[in-house]
């Protein structure tokens, strides 16, 4: 099993990523937000957390169109796998391969904690490892973590069951308490906590290591 | 020539730094401020030839995120 872990300017999750990838069996390639292509035979891109570009104009806006992004795009489109967190879920909806937006946190303050996660549905490579209904621990890092779809998209999700994450106490002000999502093929994760940070008992909780190990699960070739 | 792009959250996407600057504006007595939105301007130095279309069009791919956001183009 191979991953890759992107790594743009300002990126800062990126080996805490690579760690998790690692642990749970995977073989992970770095990759240079400046290459054009992804290594050959990779089976899931993580997209991680952190400040790219130093979130300037808007978070991930300017990593979604440097060239690894193109690459990433073009993974996701054959179907490939691919996580991102955090700053990573913003980049993926940047490009368009996850719909919406992350605005401003309501309360406007950057947020730095652990909080519960709902696991709303198990049908996914993601998260199959969790029980739907499961609560977990897991940190969140982040400023601009507040999802916002239109009406119509919201319902879409729901009605397809691709709200992978909510939270059990709102922190900040996401449409219908969303803390993570699926591509309509179920194979791209975005979410905001870290469950990178939640993966070796010297971080404190492991709740997140299970993610890592059902995808490990999942891609290993028959 | 140049090109100033006005970019604002659309109508409807709650904009929590307006709504800060207005209580601010109303801790110093402003009391007659019933609303803020917050945005940016994007000013542009254009090639001679270059036209709105091509503006319109770095504004949908990257200067604004028409999820969110809705611009207006000013060619100055």
């Amino acid at each position: 099993m191979r991953a890759a872990v992107v790594v743009f300017p300002g990126s800062n999750c990126d080996r805490d990523l690579a760690v998790a990838f690692e642990q749970a069996g995977f073989q992970v390639d770095m990759v240079w937000h400046k290459d054009v292509q992804l290594p050959q035979g990779v089976d899931i891109v993580g997209v991680p957390g952190g400040f790219s570009y130093g979130d300037y104009l808007r978070c991930g806006a300017i990593a979604a169109k440097s060239p690894i992004c193109r690459a990433v795009v073009e993974h996701t489109e054959r179907g490939g796998y691919a996580v991102g967190i955090c700053n990573g879920f913003q980049i993926l909806t940047e490009t368009g391969i996850l719909p919406g937006a992350l605005l401003r946190n309501a309360g406007l303050k950057y947020i730095c904690r652990t909080v519960g996660l709902k696991v709303a549905t198990s049908d996914s490579a993601f998260t199959q490892g969790y029980n739907a209904g499961d609560v977990i621990q897991i940190p969140i890092a982040h400023h601009d973590g507040n999802y916002f779809a239109d009406d119509d998209t919201i319902a879409r999700l729901r009605d397809e069951d691709r709200i992978a994450f909510t939270y059990t106490e709102n922190p900040n002000g996401s449409r219908g308490d969303i803390a993570g999502i699926l591509s309509h093929n179920r194979r791209v994760l975005g979410m905001m906590p870290h469950p990178e940070r939640a993966a070796d008992t010297a971080h404190g909780g492991t709740d997140g290591a299970a993610l890592f190990r059902a995808l490990a699960g999942v891609l290993t070739p028959a | 020539m140049k090109a100033r792009v006005h970019v604002m959250l659309k109508n409807g996407v709650l904009d929590p730094q307006g709504e800060a600057v207005r209580h601010a504006l109303g801790a110093l007595g402003f009391d007659k401020v019933e609303g803020v939105r917050q945005g940016k301007v994007i000013d542009l130095e254009l090639a001679d030839g270059t036209t709105e279309a091509d503006v319109a069009e770095m504004c949908e791919k990257l200067l604004a995120n028409t999820v969110i956001e809705r611009y207006e183009i000013e060619l100055v």
